[in-house]
């Protein structure tokens, strides 16, 4: 059934786009995209358009509340302008992101609803098979282990009714051998589809706080997506300087190194692991590289060319490069990257300035759907 | 399909319910306009909640933005939203398809408060639109109203072209809390200027020195002093002729009547200005209405509506309804157990003369009376007073302790929100400061030809909290979209007097 907001609707729809009214883009707020981790509770991003008001400053004004606690103490949570449970006496309604517990699964899917993020087409270039049995009915013989109760009196009770030993008055069932049922199963082959995600971080001095926090973000969105088209992904994390070597999770959000930066040691290393440990044939592989686009020089600019070129682009789903800003880097890589690879799909490239860019740089990495 | 009526005629149980509650309500003295329950599936509701409540606005992205929130919290599961009631005569409230029947009566019972609120209240006066000449009742047709207002803008967007009545649209709605809430709801008068304003005020006379000798005239009043001495009396004389004469809080209505605005952005404007008075009451009294809706939603259910398998129910759902969380002021709490607190206390004669003047505890916390007025003087409040005036009058220090209320702030040192302090006068005059003049900064319209260049002049009256900076440029501009020349306002930058202005093309900040 169409509704009349429909049409109110689609103009929204437009403006978020960008499609209509351009001056109303910049008071878009996109609600902060990773909210609290841990108890698994995100803020959904939605876009909301303000309407600017004269208004007091954000932190300008407190308020009061109810509950227990002494001067001094911290209130969890920030103060919102609440409307309770969603009642409203019809006038208006708050404004703030919305926030909700929500497993990892249900935000992949919201995310990917929200981006339009297609589903990714495995490269079916899987040969593993795995064998999985599953209880799909029952049997006259198997293991006691498997005996199945209730068909087991079921069929006795039957049997007793038929002979006319059963008594309701003293309802005593007594199964004997013909009447025992047991589960069978059955073997099911399916196809494995494993993917392998490498992320590669440029750690050199002029990445800071900020920039690895946006890594940190948008590397948490990527693996939820991910996660979710792929059963039993497998990460790997990389740092660089001048020189590369593997690390866990913790140690790559956390490392920072005051050295110069040679990336090509990051793309030479992750052409390793790929050739030891991920045979693309069998393996998706998704290496994702985030730099300032500082690199030492001219000559290793070529060196990382040539390596993507002959080894990890031929092997991988799909490669991709995020640029994040910082004061220092002069963001010339990314540059060279479009320039060397104008036209390749496989090669997907993408700036993030800010903590807004995020969202746009996701749906740039994953919005091909490979 | 839309434009068709819809099917949301109340079924039988419902009507029978409907019934039985208004009898009851009717019977503990509630006095309401009559009320209409339509049911909706939730995309409708969704739709009519977007409008405010209403079926039927003017087209704008806005409406469609406030749907897309409320249907996606309500396909994540975040939210829902029970009842919808508008200050309408007959009221039109809204139930919820597929709701409980619990739901439905508590709902019902919960709208028989609201309406009743919008009958008797004296801010709610101002939303009527004149008195029916045979039965006298209030003319309240607002939905007719609002979809006039529809009809009025649709025909411009058609007529000119929607991209561009939008943008007005939304430059006006910058503007929209810039109302003078004591103005009592009028519409706009066309006021032609008098023709004296137009005469050129009378040439001023400068006081001379006397001279007793004619000859001496020049030297002691010399020419051309005494013209500059007549130039600064008119300059004077000019300056003190502002326009408006007193500072104008309504600045959406004297725009309205004196910026030079096409016909219609004059009917645009109008539109908005008057729906944003439509909806002034409604957060002037969040807290009384709602608790006032609630004291009576619990009232009801419980001594009259529910049986025994639907109480658990019902206790269920209202203690959601009235649950606080940290930093967040639940307007229905609050009001419900204010309200509760002024009839114990009437009903135990807990006022006058001799209960404030009593200090002994003891004495206090056994205090009864047996007066038995609390019934009464609960009507009495929620025709009569206003949020503001309701906590200044009723708010009391034991209230404060019991109901555990704490005033909170952000410290800047710790960066983070804390818990200020739980001193009655503090919470209270913190409380006050919320809710003066809705939260909305106080803004008024000084000066019409500031520096005699017909640029607009706005002043903030500063009371400890500074503007949003980056928001109030916009409203600048707004401003100045609409009265075609340069604006300005003076505000308070961190504690320095600063003018923002915008001369159309260009912002700026200076420290006056």
């Amino acid at each position: 059934m169409s509704l009349r907001i429909d049409q109110d609707h689609s103009r929204f729809r437009n403006i978020v786009r960008g499609r209509i009214r351009q001056n109303l883009r910049k008071y878009i707020s996109k609600g902060e995209l990773l909210g609290r981790q841990g108890k698994d509770i995100v803020s959904i991003p939605i876009p909301h358009i303000d309407i600017p008001k004269l208004r007091f400053g954000d932190k300008q004004q407190g308020g009061v509340a109810q509950g227990d606690g002494d001067p001094g103490d911290p209130l969890s949570g920030s103060p919102q302008e609440g409307d309770g449970d969603g009642k409203q006496a019809g006038d208006q309604a708050g404004d703030h992101p919305l926030e909700v517990e929500l497993t990892l699964d249900e935000l992949a899917d919201i995310l990917g609803e929200e981006l339009a993020l297609p589903k990714i087409e495995n490269k079916g270039k899987s040969a593993i098979v795995d064998k999985k049995d599953r209880y799909i009915g029952v049997r006259n013989v198997g293991p006691n282990s498997l005996r199945h109760f209730k068909r087991t009196f079921r069929s006795a009770l039957r049997r007793q009714i038929a002979l006319g030993t059963y008594d309701p008055k003293r309802p005593v069932i007594i199964p004997t051998r013909e009447d025992m049922r047991y589960k069978s199963w059955k073997t099911e082959e399916e196809p494995v589809a494993n993917a392998v995600i490498i992320y590669m971080m440029d750690v050199s001095g002029s990445m800071g706080d900020e920039q690895k926090e946006i890594v940190r973000i948008e590397s948490f969105w990527i693996d939820t997506w991910l996660r979710k088209q792929y059963k039993g992904i497998e990460t790997r994390f990389i740092i660089h300087d001048a020189a590369a070597r593997e690390v866990d999770r913790d140690t790559f959000f956390r490392t920072r190194e005051s050295g110069g930066t040679m990336i090509s040691s990051a793309y030479r290393l992750a052409a390793d692991i790929v050739e030891r440990d991920y045979p693309s044939l069998e393996w998706n592989i998704y290496p994702f590289h985030f730099s300032d686009g500082d690199n030492w020089s001219v000559d290793d600019t070529l060196l990382c060319v040539d390596i993507l070129k002959k080894l990890l682009l031929p092997a991988s789903n799909v490669f991709c490069y995020g640029q994040v800003d910082s004061p220092y880097g002069s963001g010339q890589f990314i540059k060279d990257l479009k320039e060397h690879f104008s036209g390749d799909e496989q090669l997907i490239t993408s700036e993030i300035n800010d903590r807004d860019a995020i969202v746009e740089s996701i749906r740039e990495f994953l919005g091909k759907g490979k | 399909m839309a434009q068709f009526a819809l099917k949301t005629a109340l079924p039988n149980y419902l009507r029978d319910e409907q019934r039985r509650i208004e009898e009851f309500a009717t019977k503990v003295g509630l006095d309401f306009f009559p009320t209409i329950f339509e049911v909706l599936s939730y995309d409708q509701m969704n739709e009519v909640a977007a409008y405010g409540g209403f079926p039927t606005r003017y087209p704008h992205w806005r409406w469609g933005m406030e749907y897309e929130r409320l249907s996606k919290s309500h396909e994540y599961g975040l939210s829902k939203i029970y009842e919808l009631v508008i200050n309408n005569n007959p009221s039109i409230a809204y139930l919820l398809e597929g709701n409980s029947i619990v739901d439905q009566k508590l709902v019902m019972a919960h709208v028989y408060g609201h309406v009743d609120f919008f009958k008797n209240n004296f801010c709610f006066r101002m939303t009527s639109q004149g008195r029916d000449p045979r039965s006298g009742a209030d003319v309240r047709k607002w939905i007719d109203a609002m979809a006039n207002h529809g009809a009025i803008v649709r025909k411009w967007a058609n007529r000119i072209g929607i991209e561009t009545v939008e943008n007005f649209i939304d430059a006006c709605l910058s503007l929209e809390n810039l109302i003078d809430p004591q103005k009592p709801f009028l519409p706009i008068e066309s006021s032609p200027r008098s023709s004296e304003e137009d005469e050129p005020p009378e040439a001023p006379e400068v006081p001379l020195l006397r001279v007793d000798r004619e000859y001496m005239e020049s030297f002691i009043n010399p020419e051309d002093f005494v013209e500059s001495q007549k130039k600064k009396l008119v300059d004077e004389a000019a300056q003190a002729q502002r326009f408006p004469t007193e500072p104008e809080r309504d600045v959406l209505g004297f725009l309205l009547e004196n910026a030079p605005l096409q016909r219609w952005e004059r009917e645009c404007l109008a539109v908005i200005r008057e729906e944003a008075y439509y909806f002034l009451p409604q957060m002037q009294t969040k807290i009384m209405n709602e608790g006032w809706a609630s004291y009576w939603h619990s009232r009801l259910m419980t001594e009259n509506i529910c049986d025994a398998s639907e109480i658990v129910d019902y206790a269920d759902r209202c203690a959601s309804v009235l649950a606080t969380t940290p930093g967040q002021l639940n307007p229905y709490k609050l009001g419900i157990e204010l309200f509760r607190h002024i009839e114990d206390r009437w009903n135990k004669g807990q006022f006058g003369k001799e209960w404030d003047d009593c200090d002994d505890w003891g004495v206090r916390r056994h205090w009864d009376r047996r007066t038995g007025l609390g019934r009464e003087k609960i009507f009495e409040v929620r025709a009569l007073y206003n949020d503001v005036t309701f906590i200044d009058e009723y708010l009391t220090e034991d209230f404060v302790a019991d109901q555990k209320l704490y005033s909170f702030g952000y410290n800047q040192r710790n960066d983070r929100w804390e818990i200020e302090s739980r001193t009655f006068q503090e919470v209270k005059s913190q409380l006050l400061t919320s809710l003066t003049n809705a939260g909305n900064p106080i803004i008024s319209v000084v000066d019409a030809n500031h520096q005699n260049r017909s640029e607009l002049l706005l002043e903030h009256r500063h009371q400890g909290a500074d503007l949003r900076l980056d928001w109030a440029q916009e409203v600048v501009k707004a401003l100045s979209r609409i009265w075609t020349r340069p604006v300005e306002i003076h505000t308070v930058v961190d504690e320095k007097p600063t003018a923002l202005r915008y001369d159309g093309n260009d912002h700026s900040q200076k420290s006056l």
